[in-house]
């Protein structure tokens, strides 16, 4: 080949069927004699249920058969046990049965022939109630006299979290009280209703001759799906098949197992037919999980001269009514242990309480820990600029750690793996234009206009991550990853993988990896993902651990491979072993590249095994299994400039640039494409997004209606570069970039927004800043604004 | 998503479609759907008959003789790109250029829209400045409303069950200056507040206006406050930000929020936007 498949910006290959509507998405999937679910959902947000009437339900047209939790005992798991927090892990039925506890929470199903059906007769279904107070803000959750969600978890707290423990706060505490200056701030990360294009849905169909079950459904990780499952409803893992079809995006809503799923495979149980559900997007608003949700309490420490000692936090992080699978460790792992960023700070230390609120569950949503993060450490860092009177990325160059190729162990405890920060910073401050943006800005107050500009440096952690650490840290999951790799006689291949992507591009980029490491044409491999049946264990995609930790398993699994060909070649060409060059598919002789033998019939020889090598086993196979020594930090500098319209107070996004750095790039098409779908979902949480409860519960920013999600009109064109620092220990000197667009933006965008805000005296907005809030800001601050 | 069961018939006739929905209470008009069809796959709207009248003829076509004449069937996509109604009152384009998306401009009809009557709708806004007539049909007979009075309040019409719009009349306003600015809501893209005025210019000075506002109140309104404002002015700084507060009070009491964008807000938009719409007029 004369360019290489690896960093070439190729089309995707999963693209023409998911634009030309011809992919297949769980509910695309139909099987004779389906019956319909649906669920009947909670209106209250806090309730005893003093009695289900279904007899009116059972008697409606195509209705065959009406549950309510009674009928089953389907507890859901929690799977981030995090230790030395007194965390408390109440039942979640998949069926309320005594109290509801958020609007959406199922209380009964039905199954009918047509799902007109089912939801007519949901309709009759008659539940008695008595409402009980519903609490939505995580921090008031935790005061005394708020309603009690569970008689066990007195104040609602689930858990509570000191990093480090006590000994790491009274070291955080001598920081504060050494410091020249420190700044506060209150931030609130406000819920977010991750808004996948394809919502939940689940057809489970029971075989009962065979005694398996089989689930289609809209999952990030078909495996753990699969242990999960197996637990709640009885059927052993070798008996029960995952499927995930075409998934239309998860950003971390789609790694639960959700009730919705196990009832459908219960249903299927009971009635010996398959069970379809497909939720609306009223229902999915309600009933998947959302993310953030955080009321924080931050400080940041710092000499007169600029050198930030000490970061520390109180966060009450809501959880919603139910622990999910992640819930717990979003907040306290995923988020305290990146509170140093890129900065060579001496101490972090992080007071997080975890709340149970009358409100739909909490789990991951793209970054997940990490943005609001990344959020605290770039506001305090502005507000110390300002307090110090320095410009704000002066402070931050003066603060960077040095770069660094092998390693840097942050005061966290965790060791990032290579750093080179500030050639991103020069790079993204030189596309900006930074200095003379300056004298722009001012010109442009003079005259009445109000540009701001925000930059941030940042680092994160992803590619979740050593087995050791997770079992450590109480996730209950492995975090390694798989790679099969299956050759055919005539040389076409199929590499088999542990993880799901679900809207990544991965079955172009590992198809990449692969073609690259052995010479066998693009058209001649095909990635096979999402079945329990076919792929290997592994624990799926999220925490950006497609490339990062899958891509290495392949890594492992194409050396295997290579090895395996090589003596094959070796055989047939009466060669040592280790005179075997392999080089783009040809494998010969060193010095002797003319008489080679093309991988395609040295796979064909290795299947017709009629000569092979002593020992060697025929046919063509390889397998890897890969357990990551660490996690990736992939780290960047990004900016935004805005402009405000203080009449309106509408914030225009004027230009936004990123410079990230993600070690080698598979396909740089597609980490632009992941860059810009971060960007834009951090830039809505900044600017538009965010769920509305009001006071007794009720989700007011239910449908799309109310519910902003950014849309490209929004958007100037991002401008993109890139710095390239491997990773040291992943092979193929990967890290990850699923999440950083998201985990960057937010912050850059809110301090330019209080940049250009700075003469009217406007020091803080809560999120999202829509043009009635910073309207609202304006008109508030002292000096007021011309509208 | 799962509207409940229904029958659905294709009128014959404007005059069949007054019968079916005149004989039968639980009978509807379906014009484009996209109003009606997204109500009732929430259950919010549980009709049990939809009579359509989007393909009759007669409901259909533009023309221009003196005044404009627009069948109720247009879509929003079919008025913005009219010659006719660029000539005669260019802002009842644009307003209608601005409604949602293309599949949205490319079935929903003004008078689906009209009839409907949500209060952040955009055409209203425009019909009502622009002193527009709605023709109405019924089985007694026909009749005519103007377009200030058949706005009543929130999805409230003058239109009473059995009768069908036929078409909406506007004034030849091609001697005028006019224009309407709209801060669209940034989840449905409907307008947080929608301000159409229509200014009879001699030389600099502004002899008459005409000014609506939708969005921030409970249906599209006559601003009076504000005309009086700018007519007589040479519509300098001075008269603008006379009209912006007299907007605020015109719309006082029939102010509309949501939990995002409140009323307060709303109200001192309608001031922003009515000098916008002026400078917009201008050109
Ligand atoms: C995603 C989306 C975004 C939108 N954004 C906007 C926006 O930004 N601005 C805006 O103004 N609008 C917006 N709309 C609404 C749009 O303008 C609708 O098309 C319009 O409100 C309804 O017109 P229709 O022809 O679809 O009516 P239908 O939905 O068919 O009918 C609506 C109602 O009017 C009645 N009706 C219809 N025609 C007649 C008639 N001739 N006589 C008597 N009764 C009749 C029906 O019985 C029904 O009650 C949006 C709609 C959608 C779905």
């Amino acid at each position: 080949m004369s360019t290489r498949m690896f960093g070439s910006g190729i089309k995707r290959r999963e693209d023409p069927r998911l634009i030309t509507g011809k992919a297949k998405y769980t509910d695309d999937i139909k099987l004779p004699g389906t019956l319909h679910m649906a669920v009947v959902r909670s209106p209250h947000a806090h309730a005893n249920i003093k009695g289900i009437d279904t007899s009116a339900a059972e008697a409606m047209p195509g209705v065959v058969a009406v549950y309510t939790g009674e009928a089953m005992n389907l507890p859901i798991p929690t799977g981030a046990l995090i230790p030395d927090c007194n965390l408390i892990t109440p039942e979640h039925p998949s069926l309320a049965k005594e109290k509801v506890r958020y609007v959406g929470d199922g209380v009964a199903i039905v199954l009918a022939e047509n799902r007109y059906q089912a939801q007519d007769a949901a309709d009759v279904v008659k539940v008695d109630y008595e409402v009980l107070g519903a609490i939505i803000n995580p921090e008031d959750a935790t005061k005394d006299g708020a309603p009690q969600l569970f008689d066990d978890v007195p104040n609602n707290v689930a858990f509570r979290w000191l990093m480090g423990g006590a000994e790491n706060q009274e070291a955080s505490n001598k920081v504060f009280e050494a410091a020249d200056v420190v700044v506060k701030e209150r931030i609130v990360q406000q819920r977010l209703q991750p808004t996948t294009m394809e919502p939940r849905a689940a057809l489970a169909q029971w075989n009962a001759a065979t005694e398996e079950m089989t689930l289609w459904v809209t999952t990030q990780n078909p495996h753990i799906h699969r242990v999960l499952l197996s637990g709640i409803i009885g059927v052993p893992e070798h008996k029960l098949r995952i499927i995930a079809p075409e998934v239309g995006g998860g950003f971390g809503a789609k790694i639960d197992l959700y009730p919705d799923e196990a009832l459908a495979c219960w249903a299927s149980l009971q009635t010996g037919r398959p069970v379809k559900w497909t939720e609306t997007r009223s229902e999915n608003y309600v009933a998947m999980t959302h993310g953030r949700d955080h009321v924080e309490y931050v400080e940041l420490a710092a000499t007169k001269d600029g050198k930030v000692t000490g970061i520390r936090s109180t966060v009450y992080a809501g959880m919603g009514a139910y622990l999910t699978t992640f819930g717990a460790g979003i907040p306290t792992i995923l988020h305290a242990l990146i509170y140093c960023g890129v900065y060579a700070f001496e101490n972090a230390f992080a007071d997080v309480i975890g709340a149970f609120t009358s409100a739909t569950p909490v789990e991951a949503y793209r970054g997940a820990g990490r943005p609001e993060a990344t959020f605290l450490v770039e506001r305090l860092m502005d507000k110390m600029a300002n307090a110090l009177d320095m410009d704000p990325t002066e402070l931050r160059r003066k603060n960077l750690i040095p770069k660094f190729e092998d390693g840097y162990a942050a005061p966290t405890g965790v060791t990032y793996d290579s750093g080179d920060y500030e050639p991103a910073l020069d790079k993204v401050l030189e596309m900006a234009g930074y200095s003379d943006f300056r004298k722009e800005q001012e010109e442009a107050r003079k005259n009445g206009k109000y540009l701001g500009i925000g930059v941030t440096t940042y680092t994160e952690i992803c590619g979740l991550g050593p087995s050791e650490v997770n079992g450590a840290i109480g996730f209950q999951a492995g975090g390694w990853e798989s790679s099969i790799i299956r050759m055919s006689p005539t040389g076409k291949a199929q590499v088999l993988i542990g993880v799901s992507p679900h809207g990544q591009g991965g079955a172009t980029s590992f198809a990449q990896i692969f073609s690259d490491g052995t010479g066998i044409p693009m058209d001649d491999i095909e990635v096979v993902h999402g079945d329990t049946n076919t792929t290997p264990m592994g624990w799926g995609t999220y925490g950006s651990r497609n490339a990062a930790v899958g891509g290495a398993a392949l890594a492992g699994a194409i050396t295997k491979f290579k090895d395996k060909a090589k003596v094959m070649a070796a055989h047939m060409l009466e060669a040592a072993v280790e005179d075997i060059e392999y080089e783009d598919g040809q494998l010969y002789v060193k010095g002797s590249p003319d008489n080679a033998k093309a991988i395609q019939e040295i796979v064909l020889m290795s299947h017709l095994g009629w000569d092979m090598p002593a020992g060697a086993e025929p046919s063509f196979e390889v397998s890897n299994f890969y357990n990551p020594p660490n996690f990736v930090y992939p780290f960047g500098a990004h900016i935004a400039i805005v402009e405000i319209d203080a009449e309106t107070g509408t914030v225009e996004l004027k230009r936004y640039l990123a410079v990230d750095d993600c070690g080698h790039q598979i396909n740089p098409m597609i980490v632009a494409g992941q860059i810009h779908g971060g960007l834009a979902q951090g830039i809505g949480q900044a600017l538009c997004e965010g769920s509305i409860y009001d006071d007794n519960g009720q989700l007011l920013t239910g449908s799309m209606m109310d519910y902003a999600v950014p849309r490209a009109d929004m958007f100037p064109n991002f401008e993109l570069d890139h710095t390239v620092t491997p990773s040291p220990h992943q092979p193929l000197g990967i890290k990850g970039v699923g999440e950083t667009g998201t985990i960057a933006s937010t912050p850059t965008v809110y301090n330019a927004v209080m940049d250009a805000l700075k003469p009217l005296s406007v020091e803080s907005v809560d999120m999202p800043l829509t043009p009635y809030r910073v309207w609202e800001a304006i008109q508030n601050a002292s000096n007021g604004g011309s509208a | 998503m799962w509207p409940k069961e229904f029958d659905y018939v294709r009128a014959s006739s404007v005059d069949d479609a007054i019968q079916q929905t005149s004989d039968n209470t639980d009978a509807k008009i379906l014009a484009g759907g996209h109003s009606l069809l997204p109500a009732m796959k929430l259950r919010l709207s549980e009709p049990g008959k939809l009579v359509d009248i989007s393909r009759l003829a007669d409901l259909k076509g533009i023309s221009a003789n003196g005044t404009l004449s627009i069948g109720a069937m247009s879509t929003h996509a079919e008025i913005a790109a009219s010659a006719d109604v660029q000539q005669y009152c260019a802002s009842l384009a644009t307003a209608c250029g601005m409604v949602g998306d293309h599949q949205v401009r490319n079935f929903g009809t003004l008078g689906g829209n009209i009839a409907h009557a949500d209060p952040a709708s955009d055409p209203p806004t425009v019909l009502v400045a622009a002193g527009a007539t709605i023709h109405i049909k019924r089985s007694r007979g026909e009749r005519s409303v103007s377009a200030e009075d058949f706005f009543i309040d929130l999805f409230t019409t003058d239109l009473e069950d059995g009768e069908v719009i036929t078409r909406i009349e506007v004034p030849n306003l091609s001697g005028h200056k006019a224009a309407y600015v709209k801060m669209p809501h940034p989840a449905s893209r409907y307008a947080i507040v929608g301000v159409a005025v229509i200014l009879e210019m001699d030389g600099d000075t502004c002899k008459s206006a005409r000014v609506a506002v939708g969005g921030a109140t409970v249906s599209a309104m006559r601003a009076s406050g504000a005309e009086s404002a700018l007519s007589g002015s040479s519509l300098d700084d001075a008269a603008l930000n006379a009209a912006a507060s007299a907007v605020q009070s015109d719309i006082s009491d029939a102010l509309m929020g949501d939990v995002s964008y409140p009323e307060s807000y709303r109200q001192a938009m309608s001031g922003v936007y009515l000098k916008r719409a002026v400078k917009a007029a201008l050109g």
